[in-house]
């Protein structure tokens, strides 16, 4: 796995799907809860260093994409390729290419900072030196070197989100998801997390699918997909989403394709 | 994935589980309250009403709290089970179970390593009440206390399995409450823990049936052979056959495919 990834990392040729695979590719994906469809024949890509804003409102299928997308449980119909690895198939190699931020605070509150970063670091099966050298590399890149030997529970919702973006990226994955990650912090905070992200994918190619019901984060740079009701109504770079509905902002735009009114 | 990268991971997992334990010396001496309470006072009051006579594993008469003992480790590591259980479920809902489950090693293997690193710390607990239940006339032969090792371990493996599967089930936190009404203290009670079945069989005939087809009777009867020098083959059966079972349904709950999370939607 490791030598995998270091060769994913470097971006050298190598054999199986890796070589020209995309980051993710979802096609056809549909998904229901017994009568209640969730999903519906949803597709699209991500290029390495996309940064894709999954826009859409509570409710619209979001959580449900990404359980499905980290296997949380299985998609029944279409596919769900991760650098060309079917999720369903080839679960592990799918998985150790993946860094996830998930919508609900996942740090062990009992645990220090380090040792929350250590004990991921294992479950990827990273040895604890190599784990030590790249957890304090990323902790150092969110600003919280200091605060490593505390306790998790002591840090701010702002913090523990910012470890939380560094615990991801541990394993060194190519494509980040991260699941409504600002909801209930503060501006400073939010701002941080969306500049370092970017950061990410125009400086290290790393592709990231953000999802959020905020249009203010979609900004003109990224692309958006726009998820109402489990379907995919736009997808493109935010300008030409804007355009072809015939709007003059990512608000309207998103007005114009959904008939509602977002946030 | 190579079988170093299984190493590292349950490796990490243990560690995680030894910390938390580290970080809340509260909870595991409040663990050991529940069964020493029963030891200390239990046992005493009911010294005189409950007589033992010669069953085996024992040789001679016993007093009541040399008897409950092994009944009462049961309850330790039953407890324990289900404490790890719980925290499945808290851990399922604040996340962190979402955060195990990324990992991209099989789902089966994390839930064992889960399931093993528990066990470690209810055996520890184990051991604690047994040295504290030799002041208190509780003198099993020397030899049992290391005897005593791998049927606690496999007890413990079949109680964590039946919790793991229950957390799978079970979706919400206060359900808990449930499975203490509705599991914890009607396979205690319906065991051999606090009196030899000879007894209930003489009150009960379908009680005693009830009690021989429990897996936690065989548990603590595999236990306070084991504790006594013994082997009890079909203590043995049963626990181990349970655990297979119990360990399957897990492995079925936590299923991407097939399990509850998938028809239910897990945590959203």
């Amino acid at each position: 796995m490791l030598d995998l990834k270091r060769e994913a990392a470097d971006g050298r040729a190598q054999s199986g799907p890796e070589r020209e695979a995309q980051p993710l590719v979802v096609k056809g994906l549909s998904h229901s809860f017994g009568e209640r469809q969730a999903l519906r024949e949803v597709s699209f890509e991500l290029n390495r260093g996309d940064r894709t804003m999954l826009l859409g409102l509570n409710g619209a299928g979001k959580t449900t994409l990404f359980s499905l997308i980290t296997r949380l449980y299985n998609h029944r119909s279409g596919s769900i390729r991760i650098f060309g690895w079917e999720i369903k198939q080839k679960p592990s190699e799918a998985l150790a290419r993946l860094g996830v931020v998930f919508q609900q605070p996942t740090l062990d509150l009992e645990l220090s900072v380090a040792q929350n970063l250590y004990y991921h670091a294992a479950l990827h099966g990273l040895p604890r030196r190599e784990a030590g050298v790249r957890l304090r590399r990323e902790i150092e890149r969110v600003g919280l070197t200091d605060r490593l030997r505390e306790h998790a529970r002591t840090l701010s919702g702002g913090q523990r989100r910012r470890v939380e973006i560094a615990r991801a990226l541990i394993h060194r994955p190519r494509l980040l998801l991260l699941d409504e990650p600002t909801v209930g912090l503060d501006v400073a905070s939010r701002q941080f997390l969306l500049d370092h992200v970017r950061m990410l994918c125009r400086e290290e190619g790393l592709a990231a699918l953000w999802a959020t019901h905020l249009i203010d984060e979609v900004d003109p740079a990224a692309r958006v997909i726009v998820l109402h009701k489990g379907q995919v109504l736009a997808e493109g770079p935010v300008p030409e989403v804007i355009r072809r509905a015939n709007a003059s902002s990512m608000r309207e735009a998103f007005d114009n394709l959904t008939g509602e009114r977002g946030e | 994935m190579k079988a170093v990268h299984y190493y590292r991971c349950l490796r990490g997992i243990i560690w995680r589980e030894a910390l938390r334990f580290l970080n809340q010396r509260g909870r595991f001496l409040a663990a050991l309250v529940r069964p020493l309470v029963w030891l200390l006072i239990f046992a005493t009051g009911f010294r005189f009403v409950l007589g033992v006579s010669i069953i085996p594993p024992y040789q001679t008469y016993i007093p009541y709290q040399v008897y409950i003992a092994p009944g009462l480790i049961g309850m330790i590591i039953m407890f324990q089970g289900m404490q790890s259980s719980l925290s499945m479920v808290w851990d399922r809902e604040t996340g962190s179970m979402r955060t195990l489950l990324v990992s991209p090693l099989p789902r089966w293997y994390l839930l064992v390593s889960k399931l093993i690193a528990a066990v470690i710390v209810s055996v520890l607990q184990a051991y604690v009440f047994l040295g504290i239940a030799y002041f208190w006339g509780v003198h099993p032969p020397r030899l049992g206390y290391l005897t005593v090792l791998p049927a606690l371990i496999l007890a413990g493996m079949m109680l964590a399995a039946l919790g793991l599967f229950l957390s799978s089930v079970i979706r919400q936190l206060e359900n808990f409450a449930g499975v203490m009404n509705f599991v914890i203290f009607p396979m205690f009670f319906a065991s051999s823990a606090l009196y030899p079945l000879w007894t209930v069989q003489q009150a009960n005939e379908r009680l005693y049936q009830i009690c021989m087809a429990n897996p936690f009777t065989h548990a603590v009867e595999l236990i306070r052979f084991a504790l006594y020098e013994k082997f009890s083959l079909e203590s043995f059966a049963v626990v181990a056959g349970s655990l297979f079972v119990f360990m399957v349904l897990a492995v079925l709950g936590y299923d991407p495919g097939r399990g509850l999370i998938a028809r239910r939607g897990g945590t959203e």
